[in-house]
């Protein structure tokens, strides 16, 4: 049951993810990829939210499985190596703290939220 | 965009991300995180999955033979993104922090970051050697 639940979130949150990317990408002409950053973001503040649910089951479903193939670090350090690789280091740097910081205060934000409802 | 078009790759992205979240989850049950520990486990499997990545977009887009077209949305986008993740990174961060341990949150914002740029690159690198030396033979 357990396996079934991850699978269940990931089958929703992986797609998600390409959608998403793809449509993020197609309103902007920059090489920054807002696309993964954006999932990235997103992802880490609903895990953050989702700490302020008891159920074992939710947590499967939609932090392990949802979430977390919403989210993604390859896809974060791929892109980041590819934009230092062609010459775009600030983009790489700015990526990398960008996503750090933003990650980490939605997260906190998610938390906090979380906290405040119960 | 066409759905009809997209339902091959949106299908095989949900397969693959269904498969790489529940390689992730089988790493968590063989190696769990005790409740304030050090998160090895999500950090090796970011790292792994980032390591498989930077060596299948090069076998995927830097050789003269193109693949099938499905092949990197369900290794890549799927399987890959799947498996690694950068929500639990974040909350793993966040909970160290807030446990008071701010050395240790750093060291691993850090070292989740280093380790998985060096993946990448051992990846790309290993796999470039790879058809460098098949193009050679060729």
């Amino acid at each position: 049951m357990n396996w079934l639940l991850v699978v269940a979130g990931a089958v929703v949150g992986a797609p998600l993810r390409y959608l998403t990317d793809r449509a993020v990408q197609a309103r902007h002409d920059s090489v920054f990829p807002w696309g993964t950053f954006t999932v990235n973001v997103v992802g880490s503040f609903v895990l953050g939210l989702l700490t302020g649910v008891t159920s074992a089951q939710a947590h499967l479903l939609l932090g392990t499985g949802l979430c977390g193939a919403l989210t993604t670090y390859s896809t974060f350090s791929y892109e980041t190596f590819r934009l230092y690789e062609n010459g775009a280091k600030g983009y790489a740097a700015l990526n990398v703290a960008g996503s750090l910081a933003a990650g980490l205060g939605a997260v906190w934000l998610g938390v906090e939220t979380a906290a405040g409802l119960r | 965009m066409g759905l009809r078009k997209d339902l091959p790759v949106v299908a095989v992205v949900a397969a693959g991300g269904a498969l790489g979240a529940a390689a992730r989850y089988g790493a968590s049950l063989v190696r769990p995180t005790p409740d304030g520990a050090f998160p090895w486990t999500v950090l090796t499997v970011n790292a792994v999955g980032c390591a498989v990545l930077g060596t299948l977009m090069v076998l995927l887009t830097e050789t003269t033979t193109a693949p099938h077209p499905l092949l990197r949305p369900f290794l890549g986008t799927g399987f890959c993104g799947g498996f690694t993740t950068f929500s639990t990174y974040s909350l793993d961060t966040q909970r160290l922090l807030s446990a008071g341990d701010p050395t240790r949150a750093l060291l691993y914002l850090g070292g989740t970051l280093l380790a998985a740029l060096a993946a990448v690159w051992a990846g790309v690198t290993a796999a470039r050697a790879v058809v460098r030396a098949r193009g050679r033979h060729a």
